[in-house]
């Protein structure tokens, strides 16, 4: 145990080191050692000033690159070829994702969840945060529904998991929910293995992890909106819910949007609570998941999952568009 | 004036009320499971916890080998229950459509073919059960079977909670070595990234270079990439680099810089933000009098920027403590690499209906971010605010 600390510990020092050894030392190199005999002194300052910034970025970019740019052209390429990423096939991971029977299962949960987990969160979210401004004990209802943002997707899948739990038809419940089903008299159920609607208990997890980003991010939005503006439709008669719908709502319609697309890619990427509560099974399987059973299956088929991830890609694709766009906008504002 | 006690106020309060509800009762369910004694928490609903159980079973007495010989009679003496059980009885039977045919501490007559099967016209014996459990039963022939004496009871046992579902996870399930793992990956990946993404940041606000927006835009875009986009090459790449070097592909420093770089592109985003927005005149006030622009980031950047740290700091420590898929692919599963996420998804398939074990596991996996939550929650809010789009 003592060897794990130390070991945490130096790792932390060294690379703490490590960084700041570089910084400053690639600074001293080029603020002394390149004193090159060239005769005008702006000229050489030109050049320190050109090269300083990328010292700067060199650790960044060199990580960004090893980690993300390079493996995003590397899988693009492996897309095109066979399970051993040798022999070039053309679109025939392509043709195969379209005629597989796992996949376009997997496709339309990914598009159920797409529909439901974001609206849901967002729709949630934007009651609790309206609400919780109105009541004394807001402050704390906040934090509660918050609260599940600081746990594990794994962590989650337990906690629901003992929520969904099915004990057989006869026996007494310790899942929350076949006992409220049994004492509204209705039959208990295995939730997760029930097909079709398992997807939903699954989703249920993620907005219960979910609502609370969207609360936050809401709740400070509808705090900017002109409290004069609200007083003046009050005055002129307009009733809470018609402030909420016809002043508030359109104010914040473009956090909203913020929030709805933040919750879209998690929801694109959602991999653990799958794998924690079904494995995939029982149709309950989304593209992550079916990217990771087959880089793994049979020794791994690299041609077959690199085209999965590809498509995943391509899903993100319009988000990012869109947060570009919004991030240009801001600039333009600044 | 906001106005507590009108009419739709009190529905506002009790939407709200059902909403928080379902909120905490899941985690609030779990955390009472985790404390509660195997035989209670697999029999009855956790909302029954405060309550005494009464409920009708069986157990068997011992057998063969556990007869003694006192005079004419065969006798098997012992508990049904051990004493830490804390178990009461209330009625005992040998029949199991008739738990509660008789009182707990009365000697009843067995009849005969009761406990053997061939009938003599003689009873059988007597067995007397008390409340603590503890039994004595008397046969008038030899008893040869292996298995014991099946006894139906009513039992109440009384609210019981322990702790031993923890020291139990933490010792033997090897929980307490997934935590320490958990650590040994977490505080490296939460400060690798910082500093690098710093001085990325202030470059990005403080410096000129050709191509400084299309950079950044880079970074904007990479904040969303789904990071399963990167598991095949650099699991390739892993693969080579440990074949070449001789060393494990599967290693504390590999997974240390997957998470700093996944970390990175929104480590750069919000450090810019709060960075550009540090007011000009510091920055060029202390380039008139000559300072460098290292000097400028460690001496004045640096410190004011600390609660953008902060918050990226609390982000990224809870993003790598819950992780599950980078470990997964770049630790794996061996019991000095594995972390708790992981483990808990192991306990699930191994131990799926053992839930004193997943109940205080996923409790020791859950206790420290949520602390670190609570307890840092403003920086975690202001970070979620200044960029809200998270990738990985």
């Amino acid at each position: 145990m003592t060897d794990q600390i130390l070991q945490t510990l130096t790792a932390v020092l060294v690379s703490i080191l490590f960084c700041l050894l570089y910084f400053a030392g690639s600074n001293f190199l080029i603020d002394k050692i390149i004193d090159l005999p060239i005769a005008n002194k702006n000229k050489l300052e030109r050049i320190r000033s050109g090269v300083r910034p990328w010292l700067f970025l060199a650790p960044a970019f060199l990580l960004l690159g090893t980690y993300l740019l390079y493996p995003l052209l590397e899988t693009f390429r492996l897309s095109f070829y066979d399970s051993t990423g040798d022999v070039f096939v053309g679109w025939a991971n392509y043709k195969w994702v379209l005629e597989d029977q796992n996949f376009l299962i997997t496709i339309r949960n990914n598009f159920l969840w797409l529909l439901v987990v974001p609206a849901c969160a967002t729709a949630l979210g934007l009651i609790v945060a309206v609400l919780a401004d109105r009541v004394w004990w807001g402050g704390f209802a906040k934090s509660m529904v918050f609260m599940p943002m600081a746990i594990s997707f794994v962590g989650a899948s337990v906690i629901w998991k003992f929520v969904y739990d099915f004990q057989g038809p006869q026996a007494d419940q310790i899942g929350i929910l076949n006992a409220m089903v049994m004492g509204l008299g209705l039959q208990p159920q295995a939730w997760v293995t029930l097909p079709f609607w398992n997807n939903f208990f699954l989703m249920a997890i993620l907005i219960w992890i979910q609502t609370g980003f969207a609360m936050v991010i809401l709740s400070a939005a509808l705090r900017g909106v002109p409290t004069e503006t609200i007083e003046a439709a009050r005055i002129d008669g307009a009733s809470e819910l018609q402030i909420f719908f016809e002043i508030m709502v359109p104010q914040i319609m473009s956090t909203v949007l913020v929030v709805w697309t933040t919750i879209t890619i998690t929801v694109l990427k959602v991999f653990d609570i799958v794998m924690a509560m079904t494995g995939g099974q029982w149709d309950t399987s989304v593209l992550a998941n079916l990217m990771y059973d087959w880089m793994f299956r049979g020794g791994g088929d690299y041609g077959r999952s690199s085209t999965l991830a590809m498509i995943l890609m391509f899903a993100v694709v319009p988000v990012m568009a869109f947060n570009i766009r919004r991030f240009r906008t801001e600039e333009a504002q600044r | 004036m906001k106005k507590y006690f009108s009419l739709p106020s009190l529905a506002a309060q009790l939407l709200l009320l059902v909403i928080v509800t379902v909120w905490v009762l899941p985690t609030f369910g779990l955390f009472v499971s985790s404390f509660r004694v195997k035989e209670q928490l697999t029999t009855s609903g956790w909302w029954t916890a405060m309550s005494t159980q009464t409920r009708a079973d069986m157990r068997r007495t011992g057998g063969s080998q556990s007869v003694a010989l006192e005079g004419e009679k065969f006798v098997i003496s012992g508990r049904l229950f051990g004493p830490e059980a804390n178990v009461k009885l209330k009625s005992f039977s040998l029949k199991s459509s008739a738990p509660s045919q008789f009182p707990v501490g009365t000697k009843v007559e067995i009849a005969d073919g009761q406990v053997f099967d061939e009938a003599d016209g003689q009873p059988d014996g007597t067995l007397l059960v008390n409340e603590d459990s503890s039994y004595r039963l008397e046969l008038n022939n030899p008893y040869d079977k292996d298995r014991g004496v099946r006894i139906f009871y009513v039992a109440e046992s009384p609210p019981v909670f322990v702790a031993k579902n923890y020291a139990q996870v933490i010792a033997s399930e090897g929980v307490g070595q997934a935590f320490l793992n958990t650590f040994k990956v977490t505080i490296p990946a939460t400060f690798i990234p910082i500093l690098i993404a710093a001085f990325a940041a202030y470059a990005f606000s403080w410096m000129n270079f050709p191509g400084r927006k299309w950079l950044f835009i880079v970074v904007v875009g990479l904040l969303v990439v789904p990071l399963q986009m990167s598991l095949i090459p650099l699991l390739r790449l892993y693969n080579q680099l440990g074949g070449v070097f001789g060393i494990e592909s599967k290693s504390y420093l590999g997974v240390w810089l997957a998470h700093s770089a996944f970390g990175l592109p929104l480590a750069i985003y919000l450090l810019r933000n709060y960075i550009a927005a540090l007011p000009r005149d510091i920055i060029e006030s202390a380039r008139m009098d000559g300072a460098s622009h290292f000097q400028i980031f460690t001496r004045i950047v640096l410190p004011l920027s600390l609660p953008a740290l902060a918050s990226f700091a609390i982000f990224q420590f809870l993003w790598v403590w819950n992780d599950f898929l980078i470990a997964l692919v770049f630790l794996g599963k061996a019991p000095e690499n594995i972390v708790l996420t992981i483990k808990l998804n192991d306990l699930l398939g191994s131990r799926g209906e053992s839930w004193e074990i997943l109940t205080a596991s996923a409790f020791v996996s859950i206790a420290v971010p949520v602390a670190v939550f609570f307890s840092l929650q403003r920086f975690f809010v202001r970070g979620l605010l200044s960029g809200s789009v998270k990738g990985g």
